[in-house]
């Protein structure tokens, strides 16, 4: 069994994968992954998942390319720019 | 060689010495799984395992040191094997797996019990290393079970225990093994001429 195990570095981080450890069961797996990546103080907490608990989603479709639900391509910084310019609010000081 | 100081110490040396030299003794045998225990996550877990228990007999070493005069070194790797005082059990090249098992649980349940009266010993200093021993132990002790639940009803696991368990505790002499890990495991110390410093 793989177990995927997911690392918080400090209180109030997000988790993240670490990596994962091979073993038969629970038990093993918390001690694996224990040894793997908590005994150098490195974690403030770990989560232990078997792989096989993941949901994993991996297809996006998007047939009709409906783009305008994506982020890129519409630049926001430059709009900014331009209407703080134009309300006086620019935090750019003028000389 | 410190060995005829160490055929007369007192009882705290003596008690020192004798679970330093099961840690130390053990530490080398369970090292030499590294490289070749039967997955990477187990050799990893029993490595680190070793390394604990060979940190278990630097300290407990280092208290026997000072009252003696000498470094934690020199009762180490310094003494003759028929000087030290570590149980059978330890000694013993075991390269099976099943055995190393059996002993790694034997030696866990009759080491928590050492534990657990030196823990309440009036001596603080001995207590306070008995306590800060035993919180690793613990995870010692949870690694044995894990093992000893899954194999418990495999017969080459109960024949490796009803083989090892007569050995516990057992200090009358040592086996021929002891003396020959006691040449590798001092081999680079004694290629040094004396007085050189680590």
């Amino acid at each position: 069994m793989i177990y995927e195990v997911f690392r918080q570095e400090r209180k109030g981080q997000a988790f993240q994968h670490a990596g994962s450890v091979e073993a038969p069961d629970e038990p093993f797996a918390e001690w694996y992954a224990r040894e793997q990546f908590g005994r150098r103080g490195e974690s403030e907490a770990l989560w232990v998942v078997a792989r096989e608990s993941i949901l994993p989603i991996e297809d996006f479709v998007d047939e009709l390319n409906r783009n305008y639900h994506r982020v890129d391509g519409y630049p926001l910084k430059e709009k900014l720019k331009e209407a703080r310019e134009r309300a006086g609010t620019s935090t750019q000081k003028a000389t | 060689m410190v060995s005829p100081v160490l055929r007369h110490v007192n009882e705290r040396v003596e008690l020192l010495l004798e679970i330093a030299d099961d840690e130390l003794i053990l530490g080398w045998r369970d090292s030499e799984w590294t490289g070749i225990a039967p997955f990477l996550e187990e050799d990893v877990a029993f490595s680190s395992i070793a390394q604990n228990e060979i940190g278990h007999a630097r300290a407990l070493y280092e208290l026997a040191a000072r009252e003696l005069g000498k470094t934690a070194d020199e009762l180490a790797f310094d003494r003759p094997p028929a000087d030290y005082r570590c149980a059978r059990l330890v000694e013993l090249r075991l390269p099976s797996w099943e055995h190393t098992i059996a002993r790694h649980y034997l030696y866990e349940e009759a080491d928590a019990i050492r534990l657990e009266q030196l823990k309440a010993s009036a001596d603080a200093e001995f207590a306070g290393l008995a306590a800060k021993i035993d919180r690793e132990e613990l995870y010692h002790r949870m690694h044995a079970q894990m093992w000893f639940d899954r194999l418990e009803n495999e017969p080459r696991f109960v024949a490796a225990l009803d083989e090892l368990r007569p050995l516990v505790g057992v200090r009358d002499g040592h086996t021929p093994e002891l003396t020959e890990l006691w040449v590798e495991m001092t081999m680079v110390r004694r290629s040094q001429p004396a007085g050189t410093t680590w």
